[in-house]
């Protein structure tokens, strides 16, 4: 039991079926407290899905998820308190301000009364959105929402905060300053981080350990620098000139996944998703 | 067991104070038992006020249907003396009627809220939330009997404005918000336990559409039971829309009713409402 909680989450053959899609075909994932962990892998390899059952939405058997030690089927309530969580599509309320939004979260995990104002206003300043604070979050730009969901996220206090996609469909500055809020929040407060992105210069530079997800199961994990130097090394075994460039992420992603879309990974029903998020960010 | 996972190295606490968000290293102390019920529906509430309070154009535009309906079909009727409605001008009778309509159009809206929210994410957000689903679902409920209630003074205001006779004593006023919000309540229920069958928005605004209208013409909310024919009287019977008017006109009119009855009725209704709408709201989170 100790051992399990030193892990902030552990998924033991994970599977999670849509009707006929495995999307979780016995996922193998712990994530050590304290650390960053990516979860890589091309649309529709299960990460949505992994996350939501990790998050308790989606319903899953006892003994097959637990973070910090707890439960996901016996003890949903426990786990929940522990999270704070960032889905892939942005999903601020539009017809409240900021603070509100907040608030709404400070309220349901029981933040109480005298200490929920001053809570709100630190979790805003967390994420650099204090001046913004009282307009309707309609009028946000997306990189704007997103920290917004990071402040609603961090105003309780979570062990582990999972991010689905924090910086889809952002431009380049608005990625770096969702990373480095995250980041500074982390080492104030020595938080675990699980989050999942298709850019692989993030994962790379943000995340001590990655898993490359692909039909529904880790099939490469280690740090980033292992992932690239295994794959240099296999290239080399199989008879590639030491003077070729040293492979990336983005390498390791395409030795993995394959290129173009092939029947399984990347349907419609997964593009279209990640453009509608795209689209509701511009 | 597993103890509560360790709490984090002061020297990222000092770090934390530092930067000015020392609040965030710690978690909140959890309610527990039945104080959690009453908190959520507090915080479902207040959003609704908050959002009234940010845009009001639904408060107003929803205040002409009910005008409309007691200025012409009131006044109108009045003058025929059609409906038999034991000596009380027919606007005066229709009053009540209208208050429960307009509650019970705002209340089957909740339904398409809720497929809405889970369209933008934030029911799932919610739903990570340490609520329980039948927390979340009573909040919504509550929170549609406060939009409901601001309604329903809009329309008693109106309805004095027009010369219908109401009652200002507090005691039966705070009656009659009571029987607006457990109408209400029971069917916001009603309208989120067909989204959680349908899924889908589309197909919820059709089957909103064919209920309410039964809802409201089989009940006697317009006329008395007594003129309905017989097949009608049996719906009216099994319609919480008949109770919640009785309780209203006998509240605010002092017609005869049947105050016990009409509590029990729609206690046991919204009750029910909550237990199914919350049976259901997993499968809208998959
Ligand atoms: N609600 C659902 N109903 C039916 N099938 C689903 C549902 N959600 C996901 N799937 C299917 O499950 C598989 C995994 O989807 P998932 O969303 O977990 O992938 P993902 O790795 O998050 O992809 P992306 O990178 O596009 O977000 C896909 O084949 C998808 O079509
Ligand atoms: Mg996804």
């Amino acid at each position: 039991m100790t051992r399990d909680a030193d892990q902030a989450v552990a998924c033991t053959r994970l599977v999670y079926a849509f009707g006929e899609t495995t999307a979780v075909d016995g996922l193998d994932l712990t994530v050590a407290k304290g650390e960053v962990f990516g979860l890589l892998g091309p649309n529709g390899a299960g990460k949505t899905t992994a996350i939501r059952c990790i998050t308790t939405l989606l319903p899953v058997p006892a003994r097959m998820v637990r973070v910090f030690g707890r439960d996901a089927a016996k003890d949903a309530m426990a786990v929940r308190r522990l999270l704070g969580y960032v889905p892939q599509q942005l999903s601020a309320d539009a017809s409240l301000t900021g603070r509100e939004n907040v608030a709404l979260f400070a309220r349901v995990f029981d933040v109480p009364r005298k200490e929920r104002a001053e809570r709100v206003g630190q979790a805003l300043t967390a994420v650099d959105l204090t001046d913004a604070a009282d307009r309707l979050a309609g009028t946000y730009s997306g990189g704007m929402v997103r920290r917004l969901e990071l402040a609603q996220a961090l105003v309780s206090a979570p062990r582990l905060l999972i991010l689905d996609e924090p910086t889809i469909g952002l431009d380049p500055i608005a990625r770096t300053g969702v990373w480095e809020h995250i980041n500074a929040v982390r080492a104030a407060t020595g938080m675990t981080v699980l989050v999942t992105t298709h850019y692989m210069d993030e994962a790379d530079q943000y995340c001590d350990r990655v898993g490359l997800m692909h039909h529904g199961r880790i099939r490469a994990l280690g740090t980033p620098a292992e992932l690239r130097e295994g794959l240099g090394e296999r290239r080399r075994a199989a008879g590639a000139a030491a003077t070729d460039p040293l492979p990336t992420l983005e390498d390791v992603f395409r030795d993995i996944a394959g290129s173009g879309l092939d029947e399984k990974s990347g349907d419609f029903r997964d593009v279209r998703s990640t453009r509608r998020t795209a689209n509701r960010v511009g | 067991m597993s103890e509560a996972p360790a709490a984090p190295r002061t020297a990222s606490a000092d770090r934390a104070r530092e930067e000015g968000i020392g609040l965030l290293v710690q978690p909140p102390r959890p309610r527990a038992g039945w104080r959690v019920l009453p908190a959520r529906v507090l915080a479902m509430c207040a959003v609704e006020l908050q959002k009234l309070r940010h845009d009001r154009t639904e408060l107003y535009t929803r205040a002409v249907q009910p005008a409309l309906w007691l200025l012409i079909f009131g006044q109108t009727f009045t003058r025929i003396k059609a409906i038999p409605t034991q000596g009380i001008p027919y606007v005066d009778y229709l009053a009540p009627g209208i208050i429960a309509q307009s509650a019970m159009f705002i209340a089957i809206f909740y339904g398409i809220q809720i497929i809405w929210e889970r369209d933008a994410g934030i029911l799932n957000k919610l739903l990570v939330t340490p609520t329980p689903r039948s927390a979340l679902i009573t909040g919504k409920a509550f929170a549609a009997g406060v939009k409901s209630l601001i309604q329903a003074v809009v329309v008693i205001v109106i309805a004095a404005l027009l010369g219908v006779a109401l009652t200002w004593n507090p005691l039966k006023l705070l009656g009659v918000a009571a029987v607006v919000v457990l109408g209400s309540a029971f069917f916001s229920c009603l309208s989120m336990t067909i989204a959680g069958v349908v899924l889908s928005r589309d197909r919820l605004m059709g089957f909103g559409q064919a209920i309410t209208m039964p809802l409201f013409f089989g009940s006697n909310a317009l006329y008395p039971v007594s003129v309905m024919p017989g097949w009608l009287q049996a719906v009216s019977k099994v319609n919480p829309l008949s109770y919640q008017v009785d309780a209203l006109r006998g509240l605010l009119l002092g017609t005869p009713d049947h105050l016990a009855l009409d509590f029990a009725v729609l206690l046991v209704a919204a009750a029910l409402g909550i237990a199914a709408a919350s049976s259901l709201l997993g499968r809208l989170a998959r």
